[in-house]
């Protein structure tokens, strides 16, 4: 057991916490102030819901014992085992509970991440239910698959440091699907949907951006050189992505602005977690400027073909999530990292195919699996609020309050 | 006595108070309020998506004058508040039954 390693992986699990919140600002701030509080509730009552789901059985279906490569096992239902003694697969220099609580909280992070796509409708009740429905059968078989021993994505050798395709593919396509059954919000064309406080959504950006540190340094699982160089390829990937974006809409709309390099930023952060253990920072900068342009491009497809993914999940998560992976199989060095693998301009094009298969099996199943939840909970509870409730907006219809008083 | 409605720029605000004030006008209200005439709205750009704003930010101002004093505020007022572009506001002209000072219990004249 390492002091340094244990110290950081714990700092790093409180960083990814502060994420949540942070993306409950983020999101809170786009949607329309009837709906602050649903919106900010969505993100930051998965800090609840999640983390039961996860204690008792999620951390042991995604990491427990192999079953074939599909799940893990119950054997850790309850923690039973998961203690201070270091696991011999998982952060072997931390104790196993430090590795169990990090990751739990990349669980409570992605469910949230999902909320912008139905933002403004969704009634609560039918969204506790899909969350739990949806991690544990979606997060935590997808996250077994790439992360866990015996997991079929990561035996094929797949690279995903810290969570491409299990954190955000995975969001980003569930609230496509999402988007397509929950269906648009009341007004959609007609009425403005415009934000109610960037400032709110500039905070919740930064809070992410500081977060996103602990994502991926801390999934080195040790406070070492790979923890640095994904500390440092983080920022810089956020740095240009941030940039691009604002050149972007400069040249296609004629002004930059604030919430474009919000948007820009996190667009970068999301394309280079899957990277960001195995590239080094000029290929950051890359990969985020990149990002930037294909996230921009994918937030205005969706009102090309018609679906209202109002806070713009697919664009960013599902598609910067996407070049990231692939990216991943383009930009990878094992001089950066000797346990990985070369990617396609380091001479293994044999790299992009295996990212591309990680990427199509995450895309499908994770379309699937959510729009048969999405089916299954609307069968049971109904997924939308009344059309009275959601002219009213989710803080009085939902929770019997509201967010500003004057 | 009449009442003076006047819809201008927020940011003229100041001028116009100013200049009331030196005329002897003793009191004002002063609303924020939203809306549009022959200028229509503005645009705003979220995302790459435009939006058609059509309710522009204004400030209501209403005072109550004695009828010699009318012609002159209204002049003021069109003389500070003017830009010369769109949006510069309206100015409406009320006539007032009654006026009552709540705490001295004044009424007409006196009580403005």
């Amino acid at each position: 057991m390492n002091t340094g390693d244990t110290a950081f992986v714990l700092f790093s699990s409180a960083l990814v916490m502060l994420m949540v919140p942070g993306l409950a600002l983020f999101y809170g701030g786009m949607a329309r102030n009837k709906n602050v509080l649903g919106t900010l509730m969505q993100s930051f009552i998965m800090l609840g819901v999640i983390t039961v789901a996860w204690v008792l059985w999620g951390y042991s279906m995604a990491f427990g014992p192999d079953h074939g490569g599909i799940i893990g096992g119950l054997d850790w239902f309850g923690l039973k085992g998961v203690g201070i003694e270091p696991s011999a697969d998982y952060g072997s220099t931390i104790p196993h509970a430090a590795f169990m609580i990090f990751q739990c909280m990349f669980a409570i992070i992605t469910p949230a991440l999902i909320t912008g796509a139905f933002a403004e409708r969704m009634k609560f009740s039918a969204f506790l239910l899909f969350a739990i429905l949806w991690a544990t059968l979606v997060y935590n078989p997808l996250a077994h698959w790439v992360w866990g021993i015996g997991g079929w994505i990561g035996k094929l050798g797949a690279l995903d440091f810290a969570g491409g395709t299990v954190v955000h593919i995975s969001s980003g396509i569930s609230a496509l699907a999402a988007a397509v059954i929950i269906g648009k919000r009341r007004g959609y064309g007609s009425v403005a949907f415009i934000p109610h406080n960037l400032p709110m959504t500039i905070t919740g950006a930064a809070l992410l951006w500081f977060g996103w540190f602990g994502f991926n340094a801390g999934s080195a699982l040790a406070a070492n050189g790979l923890a640095a160089n994904a500390f440092v390829v983080t920022h810089c990937a956020s740095a240009t992505a941030a940039l691009s974006w604002i050149i972007m809409e400069w040249i296609h709309r004629g002004k930059p602005t604030t919430l474009g390099a919000a948007s820009g930023a996190v667009a970068g952060l999301v394309a280079i977690t899957p990277a960001s253990g195995f590239v080094g920072p000029i290929s950051s900068l890359i990969i985020g400027a990149m990002a930037g342009i294909i996230c921009y491009g994918g937030i205005l497809l969706k009102s090309k073909l018609g679906y209202d993914d109002s806070l713009d999940v697919v664009g960013i998560h599902g598609l910067g999530g996407t070049w990231g992976a692939l990216a991943t199989g383009l930009f990878a060095s094992t001089l950066i990292n000797p346990s990985g693998a070369n990617g396609l301009f380091f001479g293994n094009p044999a790299q992009l195919w295996i990212q591309f298969v990680s990427v199509a099996a995450t895309w499908i199943f994770a379309f699937v699996m959510t729009s048969i939840i999405l089916k299954v909970v609307d069968w049971i509870v109904g997924l939308r609020v009344t059309e009275e409730e959601e002219e009213r907006g989710l803080d009085i219809s939902q929770h019997n309050e509201t967010g500003y008083s004057f | 006595m009449k009442k003076i409605e006047a819809i201008i720029k927020p940011f003229k605000l100041e001028e116009v108070k100013d200049g009331l004030s030196q005329m002897g006008v003793k009191g004002m209200t002063v609303t924020e309020v939203k809306g549009f005439g022959r200028q229509r709205g503005h645009k705003e750009v979220y995302r790459g998506a435009e939006y058609q704003v059509d309710f522009v930010p204004k400030v209501k101002i209403e005072v109550v004058v004695d009828s010699k004093l009318v012609t002159q505020a209204i002049e003021l007022i069109q003389q500070k508040a003017r830009t010369g572009e769109i949006g510069d506001g309206k100015i409406f002209v009320i006539p007032v039954e009654e006026v009552i000072r709540i705490r001295t219990g004044q009424t007409g004249k006196d009580a403005i």
